[in-house]
């Protein structure tokens, strides 16, 4: 990142960033599988505290699997900012000259191509593990994904106001779940009709709107954060 | 324009002196109302044609409630205008609504329990309104936790500004989605009780217990500011003067 950049190049700025963290990632596969086999441990343990009968579990499936994926990505969440901050690149990307929101932006969208991303495509595999029938899969995966991004979008807002705290970790989740209630609520459901074969469109539009009201105002609240943090 | 005179008027020893002679100016008709609204919801009012004396708890139920919502946005706003203006004193006010509110909110929890136990049967359902106060209780101790975690008190205030207008913005949308939820798992059990109407002699002591418990909160809060701005301003020698005066 020492090619130094007029304002005017945005798109560039923003794609070199999700490069860099992409990059930055695969050479720690280790850290990005992380999340993954958490949410699939958590999963894990349904069947071995509820019941092994598939009958059964395919009626918890959808909340199973919501609140291990939520459970993974706050998990995964704690590494967005932390690691940057620490060594200064933050404080680069904000005397940088570019706006610190799309730059943080391109970082939260990274982060969902590493871990939101993958949990929802291991999550129709995990689904069969719960009993769910193959046709509910698509729309499983469909709702995880948009699901995820909205949760990545607001937990960067949340990882940002943490980044000056003591214990940051423990407070991340607990600023963070209030606020994706509703995600879990949609998704939960979405997935439900999916499972039982029946149309899933309707919280599926409700997901979208959460996705994009997310994507509207999410950046610049998380670029405020952040800020504040680095002060 | 010229703002200071703004500036001026949020100045921390001016807020704390207005605060201190304002205190009673709230406290006082806050009580007077309370008893008179308590005077009128528990012996005036006639017991409901359903629920029989459990509906009066309604007359502390109702106002914890609706002031456990407007404390938040209280909070948000004061926030909002400590970020903006970076005006301390707003900042130290919306920390001093995060208690009262959290503890209002837990009021409201409390009172819908006991309510719920003749009502329902049981402590506890999954009623909409219970869930979403359960949720701004959380955003409340986020808040707060927020806040203790920071140790440095302006930057403290400027995070905890950005989540109180953060969670100002997804409170409708939590209410909504939580309506939403209930909507669909809604259990036949659950017994709708809110009605059209209320007769007079049943809803004037409710308006005057709101507007009483929302006059006892506007006292606590100044309390509350005064006690916040003397921890902040603690090394300030405007205060030596105040104090020794």
């Amino acid at each position: 990142m020492n090619r130094s950049l007029p304002p005017s190049s945005w798109p560039v700025a923003g794609r070199l960033v999700l490069e860099r963290d992409l990059r930055l990632a695969f050479r720690r596969p280790g850290q990005l599988l992380q999340p993954l086999a958490f949410f699939a441990v958590i999963t894990l343990l349904f069947p071995l505290a509820l019941t092994p009968e598939l009958e059964r579990l395919r009626e918890v499936a959808p909340g199973v699997l919501w609140i291990s994926a939520l459970l993974s990505s706050l998990l995964a969440l704690d590494f967005l900012f932390r690691d940057d901050a620490q060594d200064g690149t933050l404080e680069q990307f904000a005397l940088s000259g570019q706006s610190l929101t799309l730059l943080l932006f391109a970082k939260t969208v990274a982060h969902w191509l590493l871990t939101g991303l993958p949990l929802a495509v291991m999550a129709p595999l995990l689904g069969v593990a719960l009993g769910v029938p193959l046709q509910a899969l698509p729309g499983i995966l469909a709702a995880l994904a948009l699901g995820t991004a909205t949760l990545s979008l607001v937990g960067a807002i949340g990882a940002g106001l943490t980044l000056g705290a003591r214990r940051g970790g423990v407070l991340l989740s607990l600023l963070t779940l209030p606020l994706a209630v509703p995600i879990l609520i949609f998704g939960a459901r979405a997935t439900e009709l999916a499972i039982k074969g029946a149309g899933y469109a309707g919280p599926m539009y409700l997901l979208a709107a959460l996705a994009v009201l997310g994507l509207t105002l999410a950046p610049l609240a998380a670029a405020a954060a952040v800020r504040i943090g680095l002060e | 324009m010229d703002w200071t005179w703004f500036h001026r008027l949020a100045s921390p020893p001016h807020v704390y002196r207005i605060a201190g002679t304002l205190t009673p100016w709230f406290a006082w008709p806050a009580g007077l109302l309370i008893v008179a609204a308590l005077y009128g919801g528990l012996v005036l009012a006639p017991p409901d044609y359903q629920q029989g004396d459990g509906f009066r708890i309604i007359y502390v139920h109702a106002p914890t409630a609706w002031l456990s919502v407007m404390i938040y946005t209280t909070m948000a706003v004061a926030a909002a205008i400590g970020l903006i203006w970076r005006m301390k004193v707003a900042h130290a006010a919306a920390a001093s609504c995060a208690g009262i509110g959290a503890w209002f909110t837990a009021a409201s929890l409390v009172t819908g329990m006991l309510w719920g136990k003749p009502m329902w049967g049981t402590y506890w359902v999954w009623d909409p309104r219970l869930t979403a106060q359960l949720i701004l209780l959380f955003l409340y101790l986020g808040y707060m936790g927020l806040r203790a975690g920071i140790e440095d008190t302006a930057r403290a205030d400027r995070a905890s500004a950005v989540l109180a207008i953060v969670g100002v913005v997804n409170v409708p949308i939590i209410r909504f989605s939580v309506d939403w939820w209930n909507s669909i798992h809604q259990a036949p059990s659950v017994m709708k009780m809110d009605r059209p109407s209320m007769p007079a002699d049943m809803l004037v002591p409710l308006l005057l217990m709101l507007l009483g418990f929302t006059l006892y909160f506007f006292a606590v809060l100044l309390v509350r500011l005064r006690a916040e701005i003397l921890r902040r301003e603690r090394s300030a020698s405007w205060l030596r003067e105040a104090l020794s005066a």
